[in-house]
This record gives C-alpha cells, structure tokens and sequence, in this order.
C-alpha cells in the first residue's frame, strides 16, 4: 500500500504537499516496528500517520472551566462562585415557575410543529424582545427603524452583530471595556474585528475610572464601534450613574462613535426591567443608530436554551430592511436558522399578561436575593474585621462581584476553602446562600491576612 | 461632520414643523421627519451653512452609517418557502425545502418526539447551560448511532463528537477547524451539492472547488467524472461526500462505486467529510443508510462527519446535529474536540439542550428507538410511494418516449428532475408549483393526489419551455 500511494503520484517533490507525503511515508517506515505490537485493523493509521497530530490540546475555557475543576473537588464544603447561573438559597438550580408553565403550555398544544424557523427566527418573539429592551412606547419601534433577529443567547448575538460589522461597517475597530466579559475579545476577533480597549475599572476605587473611559472614547477614531455593558458590568459589577451614561452618550454622538450594547442583565441588576434599560433607551431616544445583544439566559433561566435576540436601530426602516437582509447572510452559513423551543417560551410569557407580571416578580425576588447575599458578605467580613474597603461589594450590581482579590489570594482560597472563582477575582454572588456567606467570608479573610 | 449636520438642521426652514418642534425641544431628534425635511429640500443640506443659536443636545448623525448596504437576495431554497406562503391559488404545491409532509399535507411531529418531550416534562429537568460540546448522553448515542454501538472507533474511543446546531452549524465547526489547522487545504464538494455548503466554506474562508457528480445524460451518476477529479485534487483535500441520499440529486454511488471512492481517497491522502443528514430517511434503514460511513470507518481512516436529526427525528427548528472527527487515537481524539470547542465558544458558547435531550432519550431508550425506527420506515414508505406514483403519472401521460425512471432510481426526499430554470420557473408561475431553481423538487412535500397535477406541470415544462 504504501508503494502504491508512492508510485502513483504525479506531483513534483517541492509542493508543500508533497514533502507532507515524503514526511508520512517517513514516520510509517519508521513506525513499523512499533506497529507489529499493535492490534491489527485494516489499514491501520497510528498517532504518528494521522493528519491531526500537529494538532495540539486546546485549553479549558477559564471560565466554564472552573465549574470542571469544582466538579472534580470531593470537598463537602465546596463552594462554586465560577460561571455566572443563578442559584436558589438552597444552592439549586432554578428553572422559574412562569417558564415551567409556558413549557407545559406549549408541549401540550397539539397543534404545535417543529418546522423550520425562517432565519431570522421567531416573529413574535422578534417583536416582543425589541419592546422589552426599547420600551412599548419607544419611536425606534414606531418608527420600524429596527431590525431584531433571534439568536443564540448573547454570545450568538454579539457574534452575529460582530460579523456583520466586519463586512458591512467602515470601522473594523470594536472597543471593549478593560476589564470584561472573558470571551468578548474571542467573539469580535474571531467576527473579523479588531479589538482594542478602553478604560473602566478603577482598582483604586473598585469603582468606575470616568476619567480614563472618557479620555479613551475621546481618542477612539471617528466611527468606531464601542461595546457597552447595558447594566450590571460583568466582571466589575461596576455600572456608569445616569449623569455619566449621558456624558457617554453625549462624546459617542459627538464622534459618532457606534454603540454596541451587551444587555445580558435586564432586570436582574435592579430587579426593574425598565431602570436596567435606560443606557440603551438614552440612546435610542436620541435618533442615533446602535446596536444591542439580548440574552434571556440569566433573567428567564434560560440559559441552556440558548435564547438571545440581536438588534440594530437604523436611521429608518429601508436602512433596517436592507441590513436585516444581510444579518441573513451571516446567519444562514452559521447555522441557517434559531432554535425554537427556548424562543417559544419568552414568546408566551412576553405576550400573555398574567405570565408577564409573574416573571417580573419571579425576577425582583432573585435580584432581591442577590442584594441580600451582598449584604450579608458585606456585615459578615465587617464582623471579622477583614483588612480593607469591602464596601464595593454593595456597591456593586447584578450577578458578580470583583472582589479585588489578586490571582494568588483566588488559588489561595480554592486550595485551602475549596472556593471556585475566576483567577480575575471574580465571584458570582448567585452561587451564593445565607449558609455558605461564612465561609466565603472566611476564605476572603484567611487570603486577604495570610496573603499579599 | 455631526456639527455640520446641527447647524444644517437648525438652519433648514423654520416654518418646517419638525425642525421648529426641536428648537422647541418638542419632537425627536433623527426621527423620519427629520430624515424626510432633507429629501424635500432640494440643496445640499451640508452646504447650508448658517446656524441658529446654540442648540447644547449632541444630534445623532441623520445620515446612517449602514446607507451604502445593498438589499440581499433571498435564500433560494429558505425564500422558495417564503414565495408559496404569498401565493393564494389553491392549486399550489410547495415542493422547495426539504421539510417532511404527511399525506395530508401537513408538518409532521414524530409520536416518539412527543412521548420524549412529555417524559422530559415530567422529569422537571433544569435548564443549566450544557458543556461546550454539548450533552454528552447526546453524543454517545450519536456516535453509536452512526458508526454502529460495535464499532472499534467507538470502543477505542477515537471520535471526537461534538453537539452542534444541527446539519449546518456542525458542518461550519469542522470548516473552521479546517480553515485553522489545514491552511490552505481545499474542500472539493459535488457538482450539484446542496446550496447552502459554498456559503458555510466561503464564511469560513476554506477554498473549495467541484468534482463531476451529476450526469445530465443519464440523470445518473457521472462516475468517473467524480473519481478523476478527486485524483486530481492535490493531496491532502477534504472530500465532501453525502452519506446516503445525495442533495439534491437523490443520486447515491452504489457500494461497488463507494469502495473506489473510498481507494482513491486512500491513494491521494484526501481527507473524506461526510454530510450525514438524512440517516434512515433515504432506505428506511438507519444501518443501510450508514453504510457509506461504516465502509470509511472500517478502512482505519480518519474522517469528518456532519450529522442533522432534522429530517430523520423532523427536529428542523430544535436544531440538533453533531460534527463527529474519526481520528488515528484516543488521544488525536481528546485534543480535536478540545479545538473544536473552542471554536463554539465565540460562535455561541454552548449549543442548546432541548433537541439533544429528545435525541438522548429516543435514540437512548429500546422502545423508544423501535417506535422511531417504524416511524422513520412509515416516511420513508410514503416517499417511496409518491416516486411510484408520479412514475406512473409521467409514463401514462406523456407520449414522447421520455425515460422517466430516474424518479424511481433516485432515494431520499429529493429528486433532480432536469427541468432548467427557465423551465422551473414555468412550473412556478404557470402551475403554482414551488421548487429551486436547479430542477430540485422535495418529493416530501408531495402527495399521491396531486401526483398527476404534478406530472402535467412537468411534462408541459419539460417539452414546452426552453
């Protein structure tokens, strides 16, 4: 056989196909006494023939990895505060009451099909997120200057909105705020963007550096595309006031500046879907395109459902009928159209009254649990006179909180409290009950004493 | 240039209602009727240089930034759907995308489908995000699913299968891994092929070319067109090949002709990448059907399959599917999963749990299973059923000799008719029947009573329309 392979080749011997070939011959000459020991299957190829050997071990995502690494942890006082998926007091999982209804509801409805979703996917659902993150109210929906199409979750959105920028916006530049969200700058690279930076953490303050975000934004090229964390800055916690989101606005405007929200929190941050809104319906209100990704994974406990929605406000409805049409482009080579089923669930609670309002209470009662659990960390670290201004852990808002704990002091309290965070120090306050507060709060302490 | 777009907005005519409305701070800035006041002043608005008092709001541009975008053209297989819904004779047949039809006519949601997803309700599972490759029960039956529970690939553990978004998101996970780690590498894909691949290689910015697949002659297989072109291919190109049920030829290699495939593929070192997406659709045998893989499979070769439970468990808009890497070792195995999550993660960092659920528990459970395979067999039936009878139709009713039995020869949902464009076009605007523009008619979409119609429209096509 591998005579043959040799004999019958016509290619020349300075291809870089070739000298593979040559290669491969090669490493089967010399492998062919370790092959004798093997077992026998046709045609046999050993890890030395195969074509991905030059292929190496990828990394665990640092994220999704620490719940791996927890996973693995025998300790009975495990603690995992890694990926941000809200947790009841018990520490269980919660799929909300008003999701459970909508699911029987439309598992139950026999005249219900699983027929492909047009690309943009769910109509209703299409409208009813545009409404939810815009205002009922707002001009850009009366206006029809939007499009929204369904996407998975808010890493489809972003992703989708990134590619679409790189093919058809004349600024291939994104800025994203230092810190953020661990897999933003892969998405907007890997959409054909690139990525630069621009101040916002303050580690001084815990708070946020007004001051070097507007010096940066001020010194970005005209047009560029600003990423924005609608609310509930994620790792921070760390959000703009109003007074400052007007002063951002006001620059970005100015320099017509694209704003690209990631609205993953609504919600969630205050326990109001209007209040967490505002950045993005300022802007909306202004007449200025954007875009913005919504994510319902975090406020409907939809997370593995993967249910998002991407929209871009245009300067009116041609612009948004001919952009739609080319978010089609991107969509259908990428996986040609949206799942259904977690689309159909915030279709039914969005469009039904009673179901709405049972979510919004269903919603405040876990932000309002999350407040509590800041709270808590907060009197119990105060109570151990734990060295430090601990205050930004109320100061804070949505899921996670940046503790200002070093990447030493993080592997520190995994080794010594079995407590799983992010080496950035990033704790989701979610993982959290009123039982396991002491420990954490003992954990933080022992790191912040013990280590520098 | 914000600042030109200010002064020339508040120096447009103050009589106009929805610039005096913003001076007064009243109205919206940006909106249409601003946008509109530019239209009807025929001066460049730019140009207008005097200003009127300070106005401290920071207006938004008015020209958009998204004004050059041109409209795209619709999918022409999802946009065949979108024409038919807008067509209102009552003759008209939807034959365009490959969606299952009972005869009735209607979509079709599996009784197994059904039986899993009230078991899943009943269980009250959470809904937590699934690992980056999906639900692992999903892809172990997957894998057996494909390859045979007995397999050694299987026992040695030497497929890296990874949950995608079904046929077409697993097909783009392999591209990019391709694109990454074979720069350079071609993918050759069929003349015809289904007509979303260029676009998943193109985004993914993998070369491809074509190889001979069709033969218009013979309305068969152009076998040694397809074997010389593969040889041709320098060496080391991922070979697209359709496991069973070619689209949108329904034109499949025997066994004797997969085997020569196969040899050539071995000889130039290409890489074969299967698109698997109708599994037990085209023979009603999820084994048979398999076939082409297991062959590959059992030759020690390394191999990419894309799988779709779309069409075989009518999961269209749950969107499961798996991309399945066979490669030399366990360990090859390991590290190619582990790249091709990373290359979800930026794309849409977990795919989602319901459809992998409903497979995991069909294809999980014996009884389960046994009920799917007979309602795979009664589909697969019916379409065998409607190629008979329109068979029938087309040699009663046309006179001129045509050698219709293609319709018989080709398997799966879909039928290559030869008609051309101008011809399909015919068939769409003369007889309301709604197919692609390449001659491809979905036979799932056709039932036994509008077999004769259908024949009528495509011997008036075939012979009255060039």
């Amino acid at each position: 056989m591998a005579s043959k392979s040799f004999s019958s080749s016509s290619s020349s011997g300075c291809s870089p196909a070739s000298d593979r070939r040559i290669s491969v011959l090669a490493r089967h000459l010399v492998a062919e006494n370790a092959l004798s020991s093997s077992p026998i299957y046709a045609s046999p190829t050993s890890s030395a023939n195969s074509v991905f050997a030059h292929i190496a071990r990828g990394p665990e995502d640092p994220i999704l990895g620490v719940t791996v690494a927890y996973n693995k942890d025998p300790s009975p006082v495990k603690l995992n505060l890694g990926v941000g998926a809200y947790r009841t007091e018990e520490g269980k999982p919660l799929v909300l009451n008003v999701v459970r209804k909508a699911e029987h509801m439309l598992v139950n409805d026999r005249s219900r099909v699983k027929e492909y979703l047009p690309i943009v996917g769910l109509a209703d659902f299409n409208k009813l997120s545009a409404k939810l993150i815009f205002g009922a109210d707002s001009p850009v929906i009366r206006e029809n200057r939007i499009t929204t199409v369904q996407c998975l979750s808010g890493t489809g959105s972003l992703r989708v909105g990134g590619e679409f920028l790189a093919k058809h916006y004349h600024q291939r530049t994104i800025y994203i705020p230092l810190p953020t969200w661990g897999n933003h700058p892969k998405v907007f690279t890997l959409a054909g963007l690139s990525v630069k930076t621009y101040r916002y953490y303050d580690p001084a303050t815990r708070g946020l550096n007004f001051q070097g975000l507007m010096e940066d934004l001020g010194s970005a090229p005209s047009g560029a595309i600003i990423l924005l964390h609608a609310c509930a800055h994620n790792p921070t916690g760390v959000d703009p006031t109003p007074q400052q989101w007007e002063q951002i606005r006001r620059l970005m405007r100015s320099k017509a500046l694209m704003p690209f929200f990631d609205s993953a929190y609504q919600g969630f941050a205050s326990g109001s879907l209007d209040e967490d809104a505002q950045p993005v319906r300022m802007f909306a209100a202004d007449g200025g395109e954007l875009l913005v990704a919504q994510s319902y994974a975090k406020n409907m406990g939809l997370y593995g459902e993967r249910v998002g929605a991407l929209s871009i406000v245009c300067k009116d409805a041609d612009v948004a009928g001919r952009v739609e049409s080319q978010l089609k482009l991107v969509i259908r080579p990428m996986y040609s159209n949206p799942p259904i089923h977690g689309a159909s669930i915030v279709a039914a609670i969005l469009k039904d009254g009673n179901l709405y309002n049972e979510w919004t209470i269903e919603l405040k009662a876990m932000a309002d649990r999350i407040i509590s659990m800041r709270k808590q960390l907060f009197d119990a670290l105060r109570a151990r006179g734990t060295p430090g201004d601990w205050s930004h852990i109320i100061k804070q808002i949505g899921m996670f909180t940046f503790t200002g704990l070093n990447s030493e002091q993080v592997a520190f309290m995994t080794r010594e409290y079995h407590i799983y965070m992010t080496s950035d120090g990033r704790i989701s306050m979610a993982g959290l009950s009123s039982k396991s507060v002491p420990h954490l709060a003992d954990a933080i302490h022992a790191a912040v004493t013990r280590m520098k | 240039m914000a600042s030109n777009v200010l002064s020339a907005a508040a120096s447009a005519s103050p009589s106009t209602s929805p610039v005096t409305d913003l001076l007064k701070g009243k109205g919206r800035l940006g909106s249409g009727n601003v946008g509109s006041l530019f239209i009807k002043d025929k001066g460049n608005p730019f140009l207008n240089s005097k200003s009127c008092g300070r106005i401290s709001m920071a207006v938004a541009v008015n020209v958009s930034r998204f004004e050059a975008i041109t409209m795209a053209p619709p999918d022409p297989i999802l946009g065949v759907s979108e024409a038919f819904k807008a067509d209102n004779d009552e003759k008209k047949l939807n034959l365009g995308v490959g969606a299952y039809r009972t005869e009735e006519l209607q979509p079709y949601v599996l009784d197994v489908v059904k039986k899993a997803e009230n078991l899943m309700l009943e269980r009250g599972e959470n809904k937590e995000y699934l690992p980056i490759e999906g639900l692992a029960a999903f892809n172990k039956v997957t894998a057996e699913l494909l390859f045979g529970a007995d397999s050694p690939v299987i026992s040695e553990q030497r497929v890296a299968t990874v949950q995608g978004l079904s046929g077409t998101g697993s097909l783009r996970l392999a591209a990019v891994l391709i694109e990454r780690y074979f720069p350079g590498a071609k993918v050759l894909i069929s003349s015809p092929t289904w007509g979303n691949h260029k676009n998943i290689f193109n985004d993914a910015r993998v070369p491809w070319s074509e190889y001979r697949y069709y033969d218009p002659k013979t309305v068969g297989l152009d076998f040694e067109g397809m074997i010389e072109d593969i040889k041709a291919a320098p060496e080391g190109s991922f070979i697209l090949l359709h496991g069973c049920a070619h689209n949108p030829t329904g034109i499949d290699p025997t066994p004797e002709q997969w085997e020569k495939i196969a040899d050539v593929i071995q000889e130039k070192n290409h890489i074969p990448f299967f698109d698997v997406a109708y599994q037990g659709f085209a023979s009603g045998s999820l084994d048979q059907d398999a076939a082409s893989v297991r062959l590959f499979a059992a030759r020690g070769m390394e191999i990419f399959v894309a799988q779709s439970y779309s069409k075989n468990l009518g999961l269209y808009s749950e969107r499961i599917g798996a991309i399945n890497v066979v490669c030399s070792s366990t360990d090859t195995a390991a590290r190619v999963k582990s790249q091709l999550k990373r290359i979800a993660r930026p794309m849409y960092s977990n795919p989602p749990i319901h459809g992998a659920r409903i497979v995991a528990n069909v294809v999980g459970d014996p009884a389960l299973f046994d009920e799917w395979k007979a309602e795979m067999e009664m589909m697969a039936g019916r379409i065998k059923g409607v190629r008979q009878k329109l068979y029938d139709s087309l040699t009663s009713k046309d006179k001129s000799g045509k050698d219709w039995s293609f319709i018989l020869k080709q398997i799966g949902m879909f039928s290559f008719t030869g008609l051309n464009k101008n011809q399909s076009d015919n068939m769409t605007n003369k007889w309301h029947v709604y197919m692609t523009k390449d001659g491809r008619i979905s036979l799932a979409g056709l039932n036994l009573a509008k077999c004769e119609y259908l024949a009528d429209a495509i011997i008036d096509s075939y012979h009255n329309v060039s």
